[in-house]
Formats: structure tokens, C-alpha cells, sequence
């Protein structure tokens, strides 16, 4: 049984008091809206480009600790990061909430706390929601 | 009280405990702990009655129903139909032909404004509804403003989550064409005062329906003493089957109205030159019906008039009162509405929690409650929340699953820093 403590630990629970760049950011060179229209979970992501280059990232926004938790480490990791960094940090992020691997065969990075998620299927799109905000905001992939 | 009198009180009250045995999936557990379901506004659980009925109709006599002339298909044609009985019972309407079987109270509304309202609106009329309604008490109406022109009004409610009879007469003007409001709130609770509003539009020549999905439930309904000319609920919420609801419409505006989709069951006689359209309710339910999804539902609303209408009304009204004030006693907990008449629904905000982390923590402690808009923005962004939590009573919840869900809230205090 999934315990309700490797849900809210508490770095999550102290990242959903103290959320980190939870502001607009000015100017911004990208931004997006996500909405989950099943709980109201609402994020608003803004990033600055250099480039291929995350400059600066903020978010503001309201949703539950699941969310807004997902949301700060998000922005609080991608400054300095490239944009394909950031999508593969998300294809493992997405990996291991889904059961398509183990945290511990991976590299979650900061995201680390955030596994927890996987054994509660019904908050995946809460933990998900900044991450698919970040990629709407994000510029097409060339392909 | 007299002590005969008392022993009676007693000997009729309704205890959940004994009912609680009649409804088989209540004996399971959810993470090691035992079931307490409080999401019933959502979708309430089925007593073994229901779920025998169906059975037995696909085990015994299941086949096509009307006009066929074997054994199989009467017998099912009678059960079917039998059920409209029922039904028409369950709300003492007049006829078994002002019962329209639907899929929910959903299709119930499109129908009547596919098939009633539509044709009598010019643009610049107006349909007026309240700020309280499910989305789907307010969707159809606006699909039916886009297609003709005609304008929603809304009256408002105040902060308590309620609104008055005036409330409503000051909405009504002289383009008003048809009033739609809802029974119960899923949300607050409020029980509206239909009766009195009824009265008042029919005195203005405004014709109404009432959403009923979550009234039905909670507390017995006539439709006649309510003088509605539509009344809409579902099964699904009356411990019957999904996929089934009940449409009352008076016999009169029925078989004025023009047909809500073509099909087979719903003709008199077709013919290239023109087909003639079946009474009501046929003209209604064009298609195979939901047959053991009806023969369910009758059997639900058999199993709400034999415990008694009444006495659920009294327990729940004993319940909710109970779950309202423990709730809104925990520290950080704000009750959104406070309707001096509540049915059925809690909703809360926690200071500290977020209504889907609530949801989570208590789903670990076998507690089912449901978070979020419960499809009704319009509600959500009156009280400037996101979304709530709600916890939803029926007739075989307990005064220690209130407990239960109080000690809950307790855990998401402890949980998210607040120590209570």
C-alpha cells in the first residue's frame, strides 16, 4: 500500500508553502497557460531564452500541493538548463510516474521527491500539469 | 412525548446500520480500512435489489421490448413498462405517459430545450436560470441561445447560498419564455423553495423545469404538489443504474412538442411522404431503451418508497446537520454556503490543503469524498475558490462516518503543518 507520507513529503509540503519564483517574469521571451480542467489546478509558466538556453524561469498560479510543489522544483531547476535538457528530464520524469521504470534506475534529478506520485494515479495530471505548460510555452521541436 | 409515542418514533426511525446490508459493496474495505463513502451527490452505491433486477432481467426474460409477440419480449415489455409505473409513482405524477425515460437528467434538459424551448424562443427572449445550476442545467441553454438568439438570465444567490422567491420575479421580465432551475444544489446543499417559485413564474406565464437529480434522493417529491411542468432526475443517484433517468413533463406540453431524436419506437407510421410521430412518451425515446437499465431503475425507486422517503429525509437531515457543524469545527475548515435548508452536500475549503490533497488524504483512510468544481464554475467563481471538498450523504451513511470524516480533516491539519 502506497503510504500517504511518500506523497506529501515534506519537501514537497514545504515547497507548496514557500513556492520558489512564484511571480511574473519581466520581460519574458515565453509563456503559457495550463489548466486541468478535472480539479481547477491552474499555472501560468513564464521562461526567458537565450538561445537554446533557460535564462530565467518563474510561475505563478493556484493548485493543490501536488502542483504547485511540481511547479516550483520545475522552475527552480531549468535557469541555466537547455531546453532539450529540460525534455529529457521530463520524458524520465513522466517514465517513472507512469511505472515505465523505477525511480532508482534513473536520474530524477530534483524531481526526485516528486515519485511518490506514481503509486496515486488520480494526481499523475497534477504533478504533470507545469511539465505540459512548460512544453506549450516552449518553442516546436525541430524534428 | 407519551412513551408509546417515543417507541414508535423509535421502532420507524430509520437505521442505517440494517440498511447498510442490503448494499453489498459497502462491506469492502479501501487501503485496509473500512469503506465510508461520502461521495453519493456523485453517484450513489446499489442495493442488492437493483443489482437482482437487472440480473434477473439478463438471466430470465431478457429481449427487445415492445411490439414483439413472443414470450421473452412481453415479459421484458412488462417489466420495462412496469417500471414507468414505478416511477410515475416515486413522483406521483398523474400518468405513467408524462414518464419519458432518458439517459440522465442531462438528456432530460437538452430534450426539453430541443424540444419544448427551442421552437418558442425569437431572439431577444430570454431563459433564465440560477447561479447555482450544474453545468448541465446551463450548457444546453446556452447551446440553445447560440442557435436562436435568445439571451440566459441568472439569478443571483447570496453568500449563505441561497436566493428568494423575489429574487427570482425580479428576473422575470416580459421576454422571459421559460424558467430552469435546480431542486437541491449538488454543491451547497440549499434546498430551494420550488413550490413557492413554481407559483410565482407560472403567474408570470413562465413555464419551468426542475433539475431534480439531487432532491430525488434526499426526500420524497411530488411533482404535483410542485406543479412543475418538467421534472428531471437520474437513477444513477437514486442507488438504480447509470445510463437511465426520468423525464416528468405535463401529458399537454408533451404532445405539443416535436420529437427529440428520429428513430425507431418513436413513429406512429413512416413512409417516404412522411412519417407520423408516436404519443409521448414514445415520441421521446426513439431506439432500443436502456431496458435492464430502466427495470434497475425501477427497482431503486421501489426500495427508496419501501424504506420510506420520509424517514431517509429525516436521518439525512439528522446527518448532514451533524456534518456540517463537526466539519466546519476543525481548525482551518471555511463551509462554502450556509443554506438554513440543506439536503445531501457539504462543501468545504481548508486553509492549509488544497480540496484534492484533502481528497487524497482521506482516500487513504478508506474515506471517499470528491474535490473540485463539481461542474459548476459559475458556483466555484461566486465564492472565489478553485474547487472544493464535498462530502455527500445517503440513506446508509452513519453518524461515526461523519466521525470518521472529522478525524480525517484532523490528519490533513496534522499532515500540512497545522497541529490540531
Amino acid at each position: 500500500m502506497a503510504e500517504i507520507d511518500a506523497l506529501y513529503q515534506a519537501l514537497i509540503l514545504e515547497h507548496n508553502r514557500n513556492p520558489r519564483r512564484h511571480r511574473i517574469l519581466e520581460p519574458c521571451t515565453h509563456h503559457a497557460s495550463g489548466r486541468n480542467p478535472v480539479c481547477g489546478d491552474q499555472v501560468d509558466l513564464y521562461l526567458r531564452l537565450d538561445g537554446e538556453v533557460v535564462e530565467d524561469a518563474a510561475f505563478q498560479g493556484e493548485g493543490c500541493a501536488i502542483s504547485t510543489a511540481s511547479a516550483s522544483l520545475m522552475v527552480e531547476l531549468a535557469p541555466g538548463r537547455s531546453v532539450a535538457e529540460l525534455r529529457a528530464l521530463f520524458a524520465v520524469f513522466e517514465a517513472v510516474l507512469h511505472g515505465r521504470c523505477a525511480p532508482d534506475e534513473v536520474d530524477m534529478e530534483a524531481l526526485a521527491p516528486l515519485a511518490g506520485v506514481r503509486y496515486f494515479p488520480g494526481r499523475l495530471g497534477c504533478a504533470v500539469l507545469p511539465w505540459q505548460t512548460l512544453l506549450r510555452a516552449l518553442p516546436p521541436m525541430d524534428v | 412525548m407519551s412513551a408509546v409515542e417515543q417507541s414508535v418514533a423509535v421502532a420507524t426511525r430509520l437505521d442505517p446500520h440494517a440498511l447498510r446490508r442490503d448494499f453489498p459493496i459497502l462491506a469492502r474495505e479501501v487501503h485496509g480500512r473500512p469503506l465510508v463513502y461520502l461521495d453519493n451527490a456523485a453517484s450513489t452505491q446499489k442495493p442488492q435489489a437493483v443489482i437482482d433486477a437487472e440480473l434477473n432481467c439478463y438471466r430470465r426474460y431478457y429481449a427487445n421490448v415492445h411490439r414483439g409477440v413472443h414470450t421473452l419480449s412481453q415479459e421484458s415489455t412488462a417489466a420495462f413498462e412496469g417500471a414507468r409505473g414505478r416511477v410515475r409513482r416515486f413522483l406521483n405524477a398523474p400518468s405513467e405517459q408524462e414518464i419519458v425515460f432518458v439517459r440522465g437528467t442531462t438528456e432530460a434538459i437538452n430534450l426539453v430545450a430541443h424540444s419544448f424551448v427551442a421552437p418558442r424562443v425569437k431572439p431577444g427572449d430570454e431563459i433564465v436560470v440560477t447561479h447555482m445550476e450544474h453545468h448541465s442545467n446551463i450548457v444546453p441553454w446556452q447551446l440553445l441561445c447560440e442557435r436562436t438568439g435568445a439571451v440566459l438570465r441568472v439569478v443571483p444567490i447570496t453568500d449563505a447560498g441561497e436566493f428568494t422567491v423575489a429574487d427570482v420575479e425580479a428576473a422575470l421580465t416580459p421576454r422571459t419564455r421559460f424558467l430552469s432551475l435546480v431542486h437541491v444544489s449538488n454543491v451547497l446543499g440549499t434546498v430551494n423553495p420550488v413550490r413557492e417559485i413554481v407559483a410565482a413564474a407560472k403567474a408570470h406565464g413562465v413555464p419551468v423545469l426542475v433539475d431534480g437529480a439531487q432532491a430525488t434522493p434526499h426526500m420524497p417529491v411530488d411533482v404535483q404538489a410542485l406543479d412543475a411542468d418538467f421534472y428531471a432526475f437520474s437513477g444513477h443517484k437514486v442507488y438504480g443504474p447509470t445510463g437511465i433517468g426520468a423525464l416528468y413533463g405535463r401529458y399537454d406540453l408533451l404532445a405539443e412538442m416535436t420529437p427529440y431524436q428520429g428513430g425507431g419506437d418513436m413513429i406512429r407510421s413512416v413512409s417516404f411522404a412522411g412519417t407520423e410521430y408516436a404519443d409521448p412518451p414514445a415520441r421521446f425515446e426513439a431506439g432500443t431503451p436502456h431496458i435492464a437499465g430502466a427495470i434497475g431503475f425501477g427497482a431503486a425507486v421501489d426500495y427508496l418508497m419501501e424504506v420510506g422517503l420520509e424517514r431517509i429525509a429525516a436521518h439525512e437531515a439528522e446527518l448532514v446537520a451533524h456534518a456540517a457543524e463537526a466539519v466546519a469545527a476543525v481548525p482551518g475548515v471555511r463551509l462554502i454556503g450556509a443554506p438554513r435548508q440543506r439536503a445531501g452536500a457539504v462543501s468545504f475549503v481548508m486553509k492549509e490543503a488544497h480540496p484534492h490533497d484533502i481528497a487524497t488524504i482521506l482516500d487513504q483512510q478508506g474515506i471517499a469524498i470528491r474535490a473540485g468544481h463539481h461542474c459548476t464554475e459559475p458556483l466555484m467563481e461566486r465564492y472565489g475558490v478553485p474547487a472544493t471538498a464535498r462530502a455527500s450523504f445517503g440513506l446508509y451513511n452513519t453518524r461515526e462516518e461523519v466521525d470518521a470524516l472529522v478525524e480525517g480533516l484532523h490528519k490533513v491539519n496534522r499532515l500540512f503543518g497545522l497541529g490540531t
